[in-house]
């Protein structure tokens, strides 16, 4: 598939455009003209461009030893080994986070399962299938969500819909959308409104869905009293998304901002072909459908559909295989003969090598889309994290954390920072504040925290 | 009595909490509190085709539910409608509407026809509402609720221009209601238990068209529901029976064992081409048809023992399936055939199906180890421990002992003392079915070498996979979970603590009953056990408010 590329936008296409529509009011667009002269900020109001935040998650860890060489203290640069040096071209955008540790306080570490939703929710889980407390994407939209389209967009490469690493809470857990085509569909399909086309006008029938949505809001008094406690906070969940879902209208019949940055990707076909692209858990499929759901993930916020996203290119578990090959990923980091020359299990290390060469790739999407006077990237904050340090032993301390993106200039990046045997949650604890959620505590028990990583702030 | 056997009916009274044998009637229980179950996909599913019929299609995603108890079912009464949720829902709702009300299907789908296409109808949009809100919501509408969809759809008719279009938005609307996604259960004072409650009769007939029939209650049930009458045991004992003597018993009983089997996974099931050329997408949804037919045609056309479905022989073939089991299908339509393996063929009971083996082992190998957990905790309802998170896997990684076959692969399991106790539990059960590969395909041999596939299941040695059905059917493990799970389901929650008694009364109900399902069915539907509610605390309302549907 291909990325078409964006189309000219002038102020005056966006004029005609705002006095065809006269009854539509526009407001602040991204275009270079509306910018002011560094073309990093809003020049009506000097506002910042908005800042969005995302996760990306990979299975397994990384090969201790070949990915990244430790440093004793936090210093500028990050040497890469081979596992990671696709990722070398992005140094300046980067930050890598190890050291970290993550204390379970006596709770068992389910593998692949603990270190997940510990770094991600801040506290560990007491059973196989528990999260305890939201997780950080869903706090930090909570903060920076309102207006957009989607509160967040959630995806996953390796075709499993449930493989989402985004949770409210246990029983309170979207299904990513598992295919290119259904990403597409949901984000660029028959309700995306071109912010670029001049004609808009509203659809009559969101005005209606409207009205739907209202008269389902009425029942809630009357619902609220024929239930427990417990089950009246999952009402009140039902009707916080339809407050969203409210709110995703309200978006849909605003004409949308003028937005250079922004190309509707062409819908994904195999190879051009009139089918859709494969699916399943060979990695070159996870790989080729990876790249695509990054280039529409990137697009679909530069278009300002969202500003939180979840990506995911390989499970906890990682069930990537190879073809006519009777071990997975996962097998092989626990089966596998390490190589006694090498000293690391070789085909497990080139599953990882893949890995972190699709993670340069997804980083590549956003820093290949221009805004303002730099990139997507520019005003991004990337959480990429594992749930495993090293795999074969299931290690939950020292996991790997990187951020991508400056935040808009809020943080340093470029910088190994080390962590000590500090927990894990100063990372996502900083992460949360640089978004702007209010928050100076993180975590329960030994991983709270209140330790922001000042190193890395501007 | 050997060991393990004694380590085994241990693990189950932990388990199932068993107390001493009861004798006399049946157990009292005080149940819990009443719930507020979301509507699984097969039962949005199935509700959608009753009421609107099969030819109404439904697309998209739904939220992932947890597994709790070893049934989504149970997972429904603690989920929660994420935001990107009820969006799936919302685009689904709009879509049934526009089919239900599209040209193809309105005229027998709505009741009526509008003086004016163009225009609303108050009144026809009043009759659609109140008929169909009734089979949605499970109960009459109240005034309220069906003015408000009849304004709806006026005010929507009015913008739109098109009184069908308009009755979709309503229709729509009452899609994504809470009312109908969430069963929502509502108690009323006992008249029999002065400071008592007990479930409203709707509430009963969800419970019971769930349970037997994995859908709404149909029209019958909701009359009975509405007069109050199913309160009376003479008329809830008519209903019961006239659910079970339904043809739609059959798919209510299959979204039962499709959700104890785990068969969601079926859908993205895959494996290796290259290893298992034979095996398809067709392969693996015919896979899980073939056992469900099998089940069937044990427990509800013969009316058996439901222990024989570890052993019969007897089963339905399609064509995809015939080239994994290696059989000549024949159909001209390309349907089933009835299929029996002839003594000798080690296919003996649905643990030797492709919907099982395949099902739980890796993509291009089979798995003693995801086997042996699934017939602990799937069949046997027997929890197998999580597996410990540090593990020195350098034993397994020896390159002096090149392992050729699973077993040799899994000895080192039993020999490390962290690995053994999980895998005791798994490995024995599972190394006996290795002479079918990861794709259910039979063999004998792993990479040229001989399969020694001697199994072992609780104190029951057998020589093959033939043996593991046997070795099921004579485990006392495996009826007592088929009781606790179809107990959980009727009542979409785990077992508390004040209904142990009563599970032990059901096990020997079961048994001398000659473990027929539709019997132990029925014990449970008849029961006031899967009725019996508390009063929650923080829930008043229902109790000294009006009736609902009254108001």
């Amino acid at each position: 598939m291909s990325i078409l590329l964006p189309r000219p936008v002038t102020r005056r296409s966006v004029l005609r455009g705002a006095l065809g529509g006269a009854t539509i009011g526009i407001s602040l667009p991204f275009l270079d003209a509306f910018l002011n002269e560094s073309g990093t900020a809003l020049a009506g109001t000097g506002a910042p461009l908005p800042v969005r935040f995302g996760t990306w998650y990979w299975g397994l860890g990384h090969t201790p030893g070949h990915a990244i060489v430790p440093k004793t203290r936090t210093a500028e640069g990050i040497e890469f080994l081979t596992e990671c040096l696709p990722l070398k071209r992005h140094e300046k955008h980067l930050n890598f986070f190890g050291g970290f540790n993550m204390p379970l306080d006596g709770r068992s570490n389910y593998t692949h399962f603990s270190g997940w939703v510990a770094s991600r929710t801040g506290s560990a889980p007491s059973t196989n299938s528990e999260i305890p407390a939201p997780t950080l994407d869903l706090l930090v939209a909570d903060h920076i969500a309102r207006g957009s389209r989607f509160q967040t967009i959630d995806a996953t490469a390796c075709g499993i819909a449930r493989e989402n690493y985004s949770a409210r809470s246990t029983n309170s857990r979207a299904a990513a959308e598992a295919s290119p085509e259904r990403l597409y569909s949901r984000v660029f399909g028959v309700e995306f409104a071109d912010p670029n086309k001049t004609d808009f006008k509203p659809d009559t029938r969101m005005m209606v869905r409207r009205s739907v949505l209202s008269a389902v809001t009425d029942e809630r008094k009357a619902l609220l009293r024929r239930v427990g406690t417990a089950d009246r906070q999952r009402l009140d969940e039902y009707f916080t998304s339809i407050r969203q879902l409210e709110g995703q209208l309200e978006a849909q019949l605003r004409k949308p901002e003028p937005n250079q940055s922004c190309a509707i990707p062409s819908a994904p076909r195999r190879d051009g072909a009139e089918q859709d692209m494969p699916q399943g858990l060979e990695v070159d499929t996870v790989v080729a459908n990876h790249k695509v759901m990054s280039q529409m993930m990137a697009m679909a916020v530069a278009c300002n559909q969202t500003k939180v996203f979840n990506m995911v290119f390989s499970d906890n578990f990682s069930h990537m295989r190879r073809p006519g090959q009777t071990y997975t990923h996962h097998l092989l980091t626990h089966e596998e003969t390490p190589d006694k020359v090498l000293g690391y299990q070789p085909v497990a290390f080139w599953f990882n090598c893949r890995t972190m060469d699709a993670f340069a790739t997804f980083i590549d999407a956003f820093a290949n889309i221009r805004e303002g006077a730099g990139s997507l990237l520019d005003n991004m904050l990337i959480f990429a994290a594992t749930e495993t340090n090293y795999a074969r032993v299931h290690s939950v301390d020292g996991v790997p954390v990187f951020t991508a993106g400056n935040a808009g200039g809020r943080i340093k990046t470029g910088l190994h920072v080390v962590g000590n045997g500090d927990p894990i949650t100063r990372v996502g604890l900083t992460a949360m504040q640089v978004m702007g959620v209010p928050i100076d505590t993180w975590g329960t028990r030994s991983l709270q925290t209140s330790k922001t990583i000042t190193e890395i702030l501007v | 009595m050997s060991r393990v056997r004694g380590v085994a009916l241990l693990a189950l009274a932990l388990s199932f909490g068993i107390l001493a044998a009861c004798g006399g009637g049946t157990p009292a229980t005080r149940g819990a509190e009443p719930g507020m179950r979301l509507l699984t996909e097969p039962q949005y599913r199935r509700i959608i085709a009753d009421i609107f019929g099969e030819q109404i299609t439904i697309g998209g995603t739904f939220d992932p539910l947890v597994r709790t108890n070893g049934l989504l079912t149970v997972g429904s009464s603690d989920a929660h409608i994420t935001p990107a949720g009820l969006e799936q829902l919302d685009r689904m709702a709009r879509s049934i509407a526009a089919q239900v009300t599209s040209e193809e299907n309105r005229d027998f789908l709505i009741p009526c026809a509008p003086a004016d296409a163009l225009s609303p109808d108050p009144q026809c949009a009043r009759l659609f509402f109140r008929d169909t809100g009734r089979l949605l919501y499970r109960r009459p509408l109240s005034k309220d609720e069906l003015d408000a969809a009849v304004a709806v759809a006026d005010a929507a008719t009015t913008e739109l221009g098109s009184f069908h279009e308009g009755l979709a938005a309503g229709l729509a609307g009452m899609l994504i209601s809470p009312s109908f996604l969430f069963v929502i259960e509502e108690v009323e004072p006992d008249p029999d238990r002065e400071g008592a409650v007990r479930l409203d009769a709707y509430a009963k007939a969800a419970r019971l068209s769930f349970f037997l029939w994995g859908t709404s209650p149909d029209d019958e049930l909701l009359r009975v529901a509405e007069s109050g009458e199913l309160h009376a045991p003479r008329m809830m004992k008519k209903q019961v029976d006239r659910l079970l003597d339904s043809p739609r018993l059959e798919q209510g009983l299959r979204l039962f064992f499709d959700d104890m089997l785990n068969f969601e996974n079926i859908a993205r099931l895959e494996k290796d081409a290259i290893i298992y050329p034979a095996f398809s997408t067709a392969v693996a949804n015919d896979a899980r048809e073939q056992t469900l037919r099998t089940m069937m045609d044990v427990v509800l056309r013969q009316d058996g023992d439901y222990r024989d479905v570890f052993t019969t022989r007897k089963t339905f073939l399609s064509g995809p399936l015939g080239r994994i089991y290696r059989v000549p299908v024949s159909r001209p339509d390309g349907g089933w055939m009835e299929y029996e393996f002839p003594e000798g063929d080690p296919r003996v009971g649905i643990a030797t199906h492709i919907s099982f083996t395949a099902l739980h082992s890796h993509a291009g190998r089979s798995s003693p180890t995801l086997r042996g957990k699934a017939i602990r905790e799937i069949l046997l309802c027997q929890r197998v421990p999580d597996p410990p998170g540090t593990v020195d896997f350098s034993k397994f990684n020896d390159p002096q002992s090149p392992a050729h076959t699973a077993r040799e692969r899994l000895t080192v399991h039993s020999i490390e003392p962290a690995c053994a106790g999980c895998h005791k539990l798994t490995d024995p059960v599972g190394l006996g079915m290795e002479h079918i590969d990861g794709a259910g395909q039979l063999r004998t041999s792993e990479e040229g070498y001989p399969i020694d596939a001697t199994g072992e299941l609780d104190g029951f040695d057998f020589k093959d996979v033939a043996g593991i059905g046997p070795a099921l059917r004579e485990n006392p493990a495996a009826p007592a979970c088929l009781v606790n799970r179809l107990y959980s389901y009727a009542t979409a929650r785990t077992p508390v603590r004040n209904e142990r008694k009563y599970l032990k009364h059901l096990e020997h109900r079961f048994e001398d009953d000659g473990f027929k399902v539709r019997a132990l069915l029925r014990e449970i539907a008849l029961g006031e056990a899967m009725y019996a509610v508390r009063q929650p605390a923080a829930r008043t309302a229902a109790v000294n408010g009006s009736p609902r549907g009254k108001s």
